[in-house]
């Protein structure tokens, strides 16, 4: 039995009555969709991943893509999908990679969580003309402060407060490494939010010396590979955040290619060129939560106790109780990734199997850290499949301090979400360590629609919270009063500690 | 001749210990003996410079984290990790150590007289000019030199048994080398690991970090010199290729 | 999840509990102030024909009303009082220690070759499961489990455990994750005269809560700790199985290692994996189980938690960290680490 070739993906259909022969699609095309003959462009579809650079490209808008022009016959249970990956299988064997985040249909819990508006019985603000506070403070909290009052009457405060970031909004970039994406991404990205008073975080590509100009907003990342960790870089962060799991692939750890490596990529990782950059599973000195106390306190007592420590975990069964050890352990911050997080590339079948979605985590872990008296302990931020301002504003009625974007972050410097990341051919500049690639994407442009993008959202989570007569963020927090279920069943709404529609 | 520095860490968290530490590096101090040390973590953690450290007693783990440059002797023995995600410095242990000694280590040495416990030398990378190095005087035990990704594990084996890991040597390395003394059994190997006996090239490579072990400890260098070695290397830079497939 | 250490002493000497007070709070960096716990053997000798239950009451009237008449039903009460304790500042009493000595009525379960052990099993699983208020925690002969919610040092001196005498100690410090830090959950687990002390977290516990369950048990602390004290009776008392062979069961070998055995090993230990295959704890674990005649230290299968032992004399040591260990007995004669799923032994001598 043969297996044959299967249906192409996409049908690329170039219309010769607008086609001008400038030859742009074939320049901008890194896998090789289009060749010239003669008068003609020749296409081969085969090629296409529905990048979209070439249709963004075309000065005559000549190209169509169509998305699987070929179907199989169809079948509710024998998918395209399920069908597609038994005949790679048969063919090789191994375990199937995929990129980005979850790619299966199921529900959003985001879509049908309802926000709230004043009408008449309290007034709606509006944020034109009276303040609206989006400030947020990431770290621990004193349970209760000790105050002194000196016999002149003068007060004094006894309590030392922890270290914390401070963010002009809740909304930060989450960590996506040099290696994965870009240097210029990076740099786009650090501009940007240094702009903007958040931070982003580094991966766990270590930091390379040019984005140093942003290390006061940076979160530098210290995951299992310990890449480009040493006590300089730790320095240099902001905060310190160790990275556990992430929710694209819970439980596993992930490999940078060899041919990744490059002479800066390696630099900065810290490792020879060409080299595989494996990052186990588990960090070889975390088998247990009290292991991940003393890695906490690693880090606090190499940086003299000055940085936050965070703690990011992948949104999983028992994230409640887990995220209640992460407090215990001196972290400053949990960062919750629920199961639509983005990657460069994870198993298919954890990528759409495991984990859970980042709006029931969100609400089990508050809900856990309030029950057990020890929510001030430590910050929660959120992140995985945050599309829009709709979603911040949702996650932090549920009780987020703050949220990380990834992938939107990588959208508004081009990305079309194809999902080729894994290729290296990233024709957007952004998932490539190609010099030819990576030059197409312009820091000193791109830093700008990234900043528009959350100043965008800014503004529209502003109008959100006075419509909601709200104007301080602190008040938005877990204020789960402000949502309502929609088609959510019964056990769900409990979970989420929310009422449904008209109650 | 400068004058040693001497902590009567009793009681003291290591907080309180490491600042000390801090402030007479910071204060010029070359020498420190930190005596009565039972139990405290992170000593010298991410410390730099060239002091010298004698730790009398049974540190806690992870001595040495993050550490650049100074040279810690222990007169007793190690818990988990010491060495971990060090990047350049000594640490001699007149004893043994834990499970995951020199985790993610980057540079320096880690010399133990004793044996080491299980993941020894896990994840270890070089870099640069920096080439961790982890030599281990008595056995080690299972998963030695996992992901392995650079440097060199020397067990010497040289105990009143040489017991050899069980298994899981070298799992997923993809760069260094680990030498063994005497022959290692095929299972005993983990999945990307090759193995072969040490060519004259090899061992005079070794040698020196041989001899220097010998001359720390003042044990007889010639036995540990004359005597066979496998040498363990990456069978390829790319342990996991053949593990996945693109959708 | 947690620090452990225990010792014993082979020649049945007795030991007061402030050394490894001070031993347990030495690895308080391994805990997180949220449970502390110590069981001790021999601790009850004018009443040691008798099972000591221990039980946390919400309150003296309905919970233990309840208790006090399951027990007249099935055994008779020598000797009741609360357990003597000493307000700590940094501990919330919420429950009330009480003891019971109590002789359970053989004659009511005739059918039963181990009468008193089962009948003060079956009354263990009933109390509870269906007093509200009332949890036994501890329920052997000559034994005692003190344990609460707080740190080694606060919970050693709430009991004041100095003033007991034993010739084996478990304790343990707890970092809880799966469930609060609430008493019950503090190690260490006790049944009958088994107890454990736990550092990690077994991923096989939902296996190993059905298997257990299927046998009678019932699992009711909300951890992963206790089932292996109910493993340790059904494998070690109720099938009678030596130590070394119930550890083999929660921790084999792998199948290569069995494939390359002699033959009757192989067949030995194939049979114990297949038998035992749902008793196979896996995940992280550094355990240490006790009876009245020894203890037995392990670690999961693959070393993913640390467990030193050590040796000074008649006493033998088994712990989470040698620092620990030393804080009790600086002059050790021997130390040394257990391998990946071997057994520690130390047993009493006959």
């Amino acid at each position: 039995m043969s297996i044959g070739s299967i249906p192409i993906k996409f049908k690329v259909r170039i219309d010769p009555s607008r086609c001008m022969l400038c030859e742009r699609c074939i320049e901008n095309c890194p896998y090789g969709t289009y060749r010239r003959e003669g008068e003609t462009i020749f296409v081969d579809s085969r090629n296409c991943v529905a990048c979209h650079r070439c249709v963004a490209m075309c000065p005559r808008d000549a190209i169509t893509i169509e998305e699987k022009p070929v179907d199989y016959r169809s079948h509710p249970v024998w998918t395209r999908g399920a069908r597609e990956a038994i005949y790679n299988q048969a063919r090789t064997g191994r375990i199937v990679l995929a990129g980005m985040g979850n790619a299966t249909d199921l529900p959003s819990i985001f879509d049908r969580l309802l926000l709230d508006a004043c009408q008449v019985t309290n007034p709606s603000i509006d944020p034109l003309r009276e303040p609206m506070e989006l400030r947020t403070y990431l770290g621990k909290k004193p349970r209760k402060l000790e105050i002194k009052r000196e016999k002149d009457g003068d007060i004094e405060l006894n309590t030392t407060l922890s270290p914390n970031l401070k963010l002009n909004i809740p909304i930060m970039i989450g960590h996506m490494s040099y290696g994965a994406i870009s240097l210029n991404a990076q740099l786009s990205m650090a501009r940007a939010v240094s702009n903007l008073g958040t931070y982003m975080g580094t991966g766990e590509g270590g930091l390379h010396p040019s984005l140093r100009q942003y290390q006061d907003n940076m979160i530098v990342q210290v995951a299992s590979g310990r890449f480009g960790v040493d006590i300089d870089y730790l320095e240099r962060g902001a905060a310190i955040e160790i990275k556990i799991g992430q929710g694209a692939k819970p439980g596993i750890g992930g490999h940078l290619p060899g041919e990744k490596v490059g002479p800066e990529v390696s630099q900065t990782r810290m490792i020879p060129e060409r080299s595989d950059a494996i990052s186990p599973a588990p960090h070889h000195d975390i088998y247990s939560i009290e292991d991940l106390k003393q890695l906490v306190h690693s880090l606090k007592e190499a940086t003299e106790w000055r940085k936050p420590v965070f703690v990011k975990i992948a949104a999983v069964h028992n994230v409640a109780a887990i995220a209640s050890g992460i407090a215990r352990s001196s972290a400053d911050a949990v960062v919750i990734d629920g199961f639509r997080g983005g990657t460069g590339a994870a198993p298919r079948v954890f990528r759409d199997h495991v984990g859970i979605p980042i709006e029931a985590a969100i609400a089990a872990v508050d809900q856990k850290l309030r029950a057990q008296g020890i929510r001030n302990e430590i910050s929660i931020i959120a992140s995985g499949g945050m599309r829009d301002s709709a979603d911040v504003t949702k996650a932090i009625a549920l009780g987020a301090d703050a949220i990380y974007i990834g992938t939107a972050a990588l959208i508004a410097m081009g990305c079309r979400v194809c999902g080729t990341c894994y290729r290296g051919l990233c024709p957007w500049g952004i998932a490539t360590q190609d010099a030819k690639l990576t030059q197409r994407l312009d820091p000193d442009i791109e830093w700008q629609h990234v900043a528009n993008l959350i100043h965008g959202w800014t503004l529209e989570i502003s109008e959100l919270m006075g419509a909601a007569g709200i104007n301080s963020i602190e008040s938005l927090r877990g204020n789960r009063d402000r949502l309502r279920g929609y088609m959510l069943d019964e056990e769900m709404m409990n979970v989420l500690d929310v009422k449904p529609v008209g109650a | 001749m400068d004058k040693e520095l001497v902590i009567n860490a009793n009681g003291i968290h290591y907080t309180p210990l490491n600042t000390m530490i801090r402030s007479a590096v910071a204060s010029g101090v070359e020498r420190i003996r930190i005596d009565n040390v039972l139990g405290q973590r992170f000593i010298a953690d991410g410390l730099k410079g060239t002091v010298r450290i004698k730790v009398c007693g049974t540190p806690g783990g992870d001595l040495g984290m993050f550490m650049r440059g100074p040279v810690i002797e222990v007169f007793g023995n190690c818990d988990h990790a010491p060495g971990n995600t060090m990047d350049a410095g000594e640490i001699i242990i007149h004893g043994s150590s834990g499970d995951a000694t020199a985790h993610s280590m980057r540079g320096g040495i880690v010399m133990v007289e004793g044996d080491i416990g299980y993941r020894g030398g896990i994840h270890m990378k070089e870099y640069g000019d920096h080439l961790p190095v982890l030599i281990v005087g008595g056995n080690a035990c299972s998963f030695l030199g996992e992901y392995m990704a650079g440097g060199i594990i020397l067990v010497l084996g040289s105990g009143k048994e040489h017991i050899l890991p069980d298994r899981g040597i070298g799992t997923g390395i993809h760069g260094g080398e680990i030498f063994i003394r005497g022959t290692v059994p095929e299972r005993a190997l983990g999945v990307g690991a090759r193995k072969a006996e040490a060519t004259e090239e090899d061992r005079a490579r070794i040698e020196p970090l041989i001899r220097r072990f010998a001359e720390v400890f003042s044990v007889d260098v010639e036995p540990l010199i004359s005597v066979e070695y496998t040498r363990i290397t990456p069978a390829s830079g790319r342990p996991f290729a053949n593990k996945y497939t693109w959708e | 999840m947690c620090g452990i250490i225990s010792v014993i002493d082979r020649s049945k000497s007795g030991m007061d509990g402030s050394r490894i007070k001070h031993a347990l709070s030495l690895m308080n960096e391994r805990g997180s102030g949220e449970g502390a716990g110590y069981a001790a053997y021999g601790v009850y000798p004018d009443f040691s024909e008798y099972y000591a239950l221990h039980v946390f009451f919400n309150n003296l009237v309905e919970p233990k009303g309840s208790v006090d008449e399951i027990l007249r039903t099935w055994g008779e009460i020598e000797f009741e009082e609360e357990i003597p304790t000493v307000e700590q500042p940094d501990l919330r009493r919420t429950h009330i220690p009480w003891r019971y000595f109590f002789k359970p009525d053989i004659s009511l379960m005739p059918g039963s070759t181990t009468p008193e052990e089962d009948i003060v099993t079956m009354l263990v699983m009933k109390i509870n499961t269906t007093i509200q208020g009332a949890l036994v925690f501890s329920s052997g002969k000559n034994i005692g489990v003190f344990k609460a919610s707080g740190w080694p040092e606060t919970v050693a001196d709430f009991y004041q455990i100095d003033q007991y005498e034993g010739y084996i100690w478990l304790a343990h410090n707890r970092y809880p994750t799966n469930t609060s830090g609430w008493w019950g959950g503090a190690h260490p687990f006790n049944l009958l005269d088994w107890s454990v002390v736990h550092n990690g977290e077994i991923t096989s516990y939902g296996t190993n809560r059905r298997y257990i369950e299927s046998y009678g048990y019932r699992c009711t602390m909300f951890t992963d700790t206790e089932v292996v004290a109910y493993l340790c009776d059904l494998l070690g008392r109720k099938h009678g199985l030596p130590e070394e062979l119930m550890v083999r069961a929660f921790a084999p070998p792998f199948w290569d290692e069995i494939d390359r055995m002699k033959e009757a090993d192989c067949t030995l230990n194939s049979a114990i994996r297949l038998t035992y295959g749902s008793a196979l704890m896996n995940g992280p674990f550094a355990i240490v189980v006790a009876t009245a005649d020894g203890i037995v230290g392990f670690t999961d299968r693959i070393k993913l938690r640390p467990l030193i032992a050590a040796e000074a004399g008649d006493r033998l040591y088994i712990s989470s960290e040698e620092a620990a260990i030393r804080r009790m007995e600086p002059n050790l004669d021997r130390v040394w680490m257990p391998k990946a799923g071997e057994p520690v032994i130390g047993r009493v001598r006959v």
